[in-house]
């Protein structure tokens, strides 16, 4: 069996008083890619920072790549592309001179990081920015070029934090995209997002930590079976009346949930559920039948939506 | 590996620090050149203020029983405070600043790079920034008149000296820090260390007890050991105060090395 990339028994982060990590274990094979789905503060970027160890953890065991993360730092980050969740470009040089400087941060000889600082910019789109200031790129041009530095080590493994947060619609899918190009070429991808469709798109398997705690583990079709139904019925009755309603709608589907806004109904199959509403003699104002999505698996799991 | 580092450094250095430094140099080279020359213009002016123009009506003061004109009695302290501040600012201000808004350590450490690499980088920065202070400073000195032996060359060493010393202290003192105010600390204690530490006027006007605790302090010792070196006035304590320099030396690696998990890792 090939070794692990990366592999956590009880791994523990407290600051003070504070316990931003608390116990959690996983294990992340060669070529996976690995989400931690979480609200904020859920202890996501905590975790990353110890894989990167940047963070020294307070408790427990963590490898990256068969070395202990506390004692080898440079080491290991020497096989790690890492993605932070705020953009850290190095402000006071130009685009191409970013990635240029970056790579002889690992020590790679000036030839090979000119060459690959190219390659990088056609992967990021960016070649006709080359010689652009940093701060006059859009947000998704940043995060291009801040994944594109974390290529220039051509890692095993990334670390992806958040890598999406912030961009618009169509910024997203094109670095979606390269992400899967990423993935496609065998890397091994770690990320946080709070976004379920982002960790539906690019995750094998994933956790979703809640308060420092794993709470579930699975791929994301097997977290939507085991803590879903395969079908939601959102309903809304109006603000006020929706609290009333969801009494007089006990008994259809597997599960109701009342959120301030709408109430959804857990059903395995929508329509028939609408139906029986309407069989109640309650006239919803608008009602929508979607497919089940990894925010229901966290709503049932935390009692709580992920972005409040 | 049969890499043999001490246990306290595992993790922490990669034998990098030629990139931290080449990063240095090519920002310097693209876009700082205005603040090193404000850095260097700063001790021309007191100089030009202070010793030019108070040395008009002051004459010469006496050192070790040579009488000496003001303004070369004062330019070698000019140049020990001017390696004290710049080396102080890098690294406490700038390390600060870099760490916590620029985040330019957080990218750095997310390269196969240890703290030691750049920290090590970050002062041999500074150094020379100093080195490019100090040698400006010393063409204007010299075009003054203002060094009295050949002996001033090595002023230019002495003052690297200097600002390793207070730049390896800087860097550690750094790492207790959690907000900007906490650096007004530092300049709280800089500000009377300029002025009083033999800068402007010999420091037998204090009393005894006085004179000793300036003594005690580094930049004085400094300031003394650059005059030395400017005016040719030899004197045993020169050997204290490069004693001085090499204890605050060892005494601050050792130190800012042992707090740079504090500083970098959190």
């Amino acid at each position: 069996m090939q070794q692990l990339h990366i592999e956590a028994n009880q791994l523990t982060k407290r600051y003070g008083s504070f316990t931003a990590v608390d116990g959690i274990d996983f294990e992340i094979a060669p070529g996976e890619s690995f989400g931690f789905l979480g609200p904020n503060g859920a202890g996501k970027s905590t975790t990353m920072r110890m894989i990167a160890a940047t963070s020294l953890r307070s408790s427990g065991s963590l490898d990256v790549l068969g070395l202990d993360a506390n004692d080898n730092g440079p080491a290991i980050r020497a096989q790690l592309g890492i993605v932070p969740q705020a953009d850290n470009l190095d402000e006071e040089l130009r685009v191409w001179d970013n990635l240029f400087v970056y790579g002889r941060y690992f020590g790679l000889p000036r030839k090979v990081v000119r060459q690959r600082a190219d390659a990088l910019l056609d992967f990021a789109q960016l070649q006709q920015k080359r010689q652009a200031r940093v701060d006059a790129l859009s947000g998704g041009m940043k995060r291009r070029l801040t994944i594109a530095r974390a290529l220039m080590n051509e890692p095993k493994i990334m670390l992806l934090d958040e890598p999406t947060t912030g961009l618009d619609p169509q910024a997203r899918h094109v670095l979606w995209d390269r992400l899967f190009r990423l993935k496609d070429s065998g890397t091994t991808l770690v990320l946080t997002t709070h976004y379920m469709d982002e960790a539906e798109q690019l995750c094998d398997r994933l956790v979703v930590v809640d308060e420092g705690k794993i709470v579930a583990e699975g791929s994301p079709k097997e977290l939507i079976r085991t803590y879903s139904t395969r079908e939601v019925l959102e309903v809304r009755f109006g603000t006020a009346k929706n609290e009333e309603a969801a009494g007089r709608l006990a008994g259809i589907g597997d599960r109701i949930e009342v959120l301030p806004d709408r109430l959804l109904v857990y059903d395995d199959n929508g329509e028939q559920a609408l139906t029986a509403v309407g069989e109640r003699g309650l006239h919803p104002v608008t009602s929508l039948v979607r497919r089940a999505s990894l925010e229901d698996v966290f709503l049932r799991l935390t009692g709580r939506s992920l972005i409040e | 590996m049969t890499d043999v580092r001490p246990r306290m450094l595992a993790g922490l250095y990669a034998r990098n620090t030629r990139s931290v430094v080449a990063r240095g140099m090519r920002v310097i080279a693209r876009n700082n050149w205005l603040i090193i020359v404000t850095g260097f213009f700063e001790p021309v002016f007191y100089l030009f203020s202070m010793g030019v123009g108070l040395g008009a009506l002051i004459g010469s003061v006496q050192y070790h029983g040579v009488d000496v004109p003001y303004a070369a009695y004062i330019a070698p302290a000019l140049m020990a405070v001017s390696a004290m501040n710049g080396a102080v600012y890098d690294s406490t201000m700038n390390v600060f600043f870099k760490m916590h808004y620029a985040k330019l350590y957080q990218g750095m450490l997310s390269t196969s790079l240890g703290p030691l690499d750049i920290a090590l980088g970050e002062i041999i920065l500074a150094l020379f920034r100093g080195l490019l202070y100090a040698s400006g400073f010393m063409v204007v000195t010299t075009l003054m008149g203002l060094n009295l032996a050949w002996t001033a060359i090595f002023a230019i060493p002495a003052a690297l000296i200097i600002a390793f010393g207070f730049a390896a202290f800087g860097m550690a003192i750094t790492s207790f820090m959690k907000t900007f105010q906490h650096l007004d600390f530092v300049f709280f204690i800089m500000m009377p260390m300029f002025l009083l530490s033999a800068t402007f006027f010999p420091i037998d006007v204090y009393p005894e007890p006085l004179q000793w605790v300036i003594m005690a302090m580094p930049l004085w010792h400094g300031v003394d050991m650059i005059r030395m070196l400017t005016t040719g006035i030899f004197e045993q304590a020169m050997i204290y105060h490069l004693l001085y320099f090499v204890i605050m030396i060892v005494v601050g690696v050792f130190f800012a090395t042992r707090r740079l998990k504090a500083l970098f890792l959190r």
